[in-house]
């Protein structure tokens, strides 16, 4: 039995944006029936280039289905420019992080948006242009060769995980091999990818939250009577709970969404999100 | 925890209720008994003698005699046993005949043969047809010189698909070639009378037929050459060392008892449970195929694609009901790809991704079926509506 957070859960038993949105500005087709996931993701723009309404078809598992709910809550209401910058880790993390067998869910999410966008500009999607590696799931070596960078893979095992290839008849694994290791010798890109806003392991987020807590938010909520104590970090969800005078204070979400969580977007990581313990 | 009393449990070929009955007579050997059954006191002597009773048990559900009857520690361990006995015992001959439809346990083994061995091994995995049985001629072609042994299982784990063992056996020993049967989903099931067979080994499995997890057997015919495959003490008379797992044994000894006695049960009324499930998921939900033979198969299995969704997500939402079952989609298999068993069938996998098994027990219950065939239509359609190659009029 896979482990998933409550938010694959939610997302699954309870997706948002199931459709297909009548006259999209974007559609995104991507895996197939037989590959065993597939997801059809469609979006209208407002005039000012925001995404109005996504809406999204997911023939697949649980954290299949749960990317694309999750993928269309979080790019519903951001301009286009910046909806192409969403990647696989950000759905990932929006969704408290998903078994690492299943990370080529949150791919498939990226991948369909992606498409959706190319398809919208009129463009062709750029990663399908490479060389077929994986003949079982129909991956290139573009995909194969950004999924190792941006996720810093180190494995063909994680290859697999992330884009599939490799999970077939494994054919291809000397050839993913080869991509793996010129893929990490390219120094040059290497180094970018590390300059790039770090992937933090949740202990680090954890130190990193601590000390924002005492330092910048603690001593403000002790002058009105009240405190917070960290409960748990799971993903990019923060849980917090809030004591003394905060906890009777009609307040006390506005001070969380608004203050809580602003600090520490700004001091630890923009990607957080606050919430209180039940 | 998920209290048991609030399951309906319809993945009886994963795993079995231990039934109260076999409960009750392993206790005394996981508290006072505790004796050891190679010892030479009488402490130890009472236990050799449960040991002992069990063994005769297994035997006669069998047909086989008790001597025949080694204990193991699981099904798989059974098939390891039988097959690097019989490449131990032949040398020279390094061919193996199987099917393409077998258990991890016999597949993976003959998949690695070479790395574990150090041979090479040619291995015919014979193909099955669209409803999961064997071409007979096919096989008995396959058959070579240098066949060290021919490894088939009885029923099959995912369809419940019967293969026509007696004459499988039959034609093996024409050709003087050792047989083996991994008859884990089979005994218990339906009759075994190894007696009449010509059967050489046969693996199965405790916790398959309402006794505990932890304990095997593999029967050996009297007179087959044998190399034990775990080495160490005397025990099994030298077939297999290590201390008997004794509680277990003597719980395995009852649930044999018990499989005799529910027969009878197992095919009239759980076949007819079976049949009604069946038939309402086929007739209430569309484009659902049922997968393998319809005649020649065990009275508790039922496997079926739900077309268009996938196997994980509807398990997922049997599960929000205490349903338990399990599916050969690609998601739950622990590979990327859907269940071997389908794909040898040439089940499509379109289908197979959205294929789910439900295996029942004499503890199944009518209304549980009733609450089953109540839930999963609307479980199916709701996947579908999300599917993007759902069409509702197709």
């Amino acid at each position: 039995m896979w482990e998933y957070t409550n938010k694959v859960q939610q997302h699954f038993l309870h997706p948002k944006n199931v459709g297909e949105i009548e006259n999209p500005d974007g559609i995104g087709d991507v895996g197939s029936l037989a590959c065993g996931d597939a997801l059809k993701l469609t979006f209208k723009l407002d005039e000012k280039g925001v995404i109005a309404d996504a809406k999204f078809k997911t023939f697949g598992c649980a954290s299949a289905i749960a990317s694309s709910s999750v993928l269309t809550e979080m790019i519903i209401g951001m301009p286009l420019d910046e909806a192409a910058k969403v990647t696989n880790e950000d759905i990932a993390n929006r969704l408290g992080g998903l078994p690492k067998e299943k990370m080529h869910c949150s791919v498939m999410g990226r991948e369909a948006l992606e498409a959706a966008i190319a398809n919208y500009r009129g463009l062709k999607i750029p990663m399908a242009e490479g060389e077929v590696v994986c003949e079982c799931f129909g991956v290139t070596d573009l995909e194969v060769i950004r999924a190792i960078k941006e996720s810093s893979l180190r494995s063909v095992e994680e290859i697999t995980n992330f884009t599939k290839a490799g999970g077939g008849c494994g054919k291809c694994i000397d050839r993913l091999r080869e991509i793996l290791v010129a893929t990490v010798h390219q120094g040059a890109d290497i180094q970018k990818v590390a300059e790039k806003p770090k992937r933090m392991t949740t202990l680090q987020k954890i130190k990193k939250i601590e000390e924002a807590l005492e330092r910048e938010i603690r001593p403000g909520l002790r002058k009105d009577g009240g405190d917070i104590e960290l409960v748990d970090v799971d993903g990019d969800f923060v849980t917090v709970s809030l004591r003394g005078a905060c906890t009777s204070c009609a307040k006390s979400q506005t001070t969380l969404k608004e203050y809580v969580e602003k600090k520490l977007r700004e001091l630890v990581l923009d990607s957080l999100i606050v919430e209180e313990s039940k | 925890m998920i209290r048991p009393e609030i399951v309906v449990y319809m993945d009886n070929n994963a795993t079995t209720k231990v039934a109260p009955e076999v409960l009750e007579v392993m206790m005394p050997y996981l508290q006072d008994y505790y004796g050891n059954p190679s010892s030479m006191h009488r402490f130890g002597g009472q236990v050799e003698a449960a040991v002992t009773e069990a063994r005769r048990k297994v035997a006669t559900l069998l047909g086989a005699d008790p001597e025949e009857i080694v204990f193991t520690s699981c099904g798989t361990e059974s098939d390891s046993t039988a097959i690097f006995s019989a490449l131990q015992s032949f040398p020279d001959k390094r061919h193996i005949v199987t099917t393409r439809v077998e258990h991890p346990a016999v597949k993976n083994l003959c998949e690695n043969l070479d790395t574990l061995t150090g041979h090479k091994h040619r291995v015919t995995r014979l193909m099955v047809d669209a409803d999961g049985t064997l071409d007979l001629q096919k096989y008995e072609e396959a058959l070579a010189d240098d066949t060290a042994i021919v490894s088939v299982m009885w029923a099959n784990n995912e369809t419940g698909v019967i293969f026509p063992i007696a004459e499988m056996a039959r034609m093996a020993r024409a050709r003087g070639i050792p047989f083996h049967t991994d008859a884990v989903q089979a005994v218990g099931k339906i009759p075994i009378n190894l007696k009449e067979l010509d059967v050489d080994f046969l693996s199965l499995s405790g916790h398959k037929l309402h006794g505990p997890k932890g304990v095997g057997v593999l029967y050996v015919r009297r007179g087959t050459p044998f190399v034990p495959f775990l080495v160490g003490g005397h025990q099994e008379k030298g077939r297999r060392g290590g201390t008997e797992n004794v509680a277990s044994i003597v719980g395995l000894g009852r649930a044999c008892e018990l499989a005799a006695a529910n027969m009878a049960e197992e095919n009239s009324r759980v076949k007819a449970l079976r049949d009604k499930l069946e038939q309402g998921l086929l007739s209430s939900i569309p484009h659902a195929i049922l997968n393998g033979h319809k005649i020649d198969r065990l009275p508790n299995t039922s496997n079926i694609s739900f077309e268009y969704v996938e196997g994980e997500a509807i398990l997922l939402h049997m599960d929000q009901y205490n349903i338990c079952a399990s599916s050969g989609s690609a998601c739950t298999s622990g590979s990327l790809e859907p269940s071997h068993v389908l794909r040898a069938m040439g089940v499509p996998f379109t289908a197979a991704h959205g294929s789910i098994r439900y295996s029942l027990s004499i503890y199944n219950t009518e209304e549980e079926i009733d609450f089953v065939l109540e839930k999963m239509p609307p479980i199916i359609a709701g996947l579908r509506q999300m599917s993007p190659f759902w069409k509702a009029d197709a």
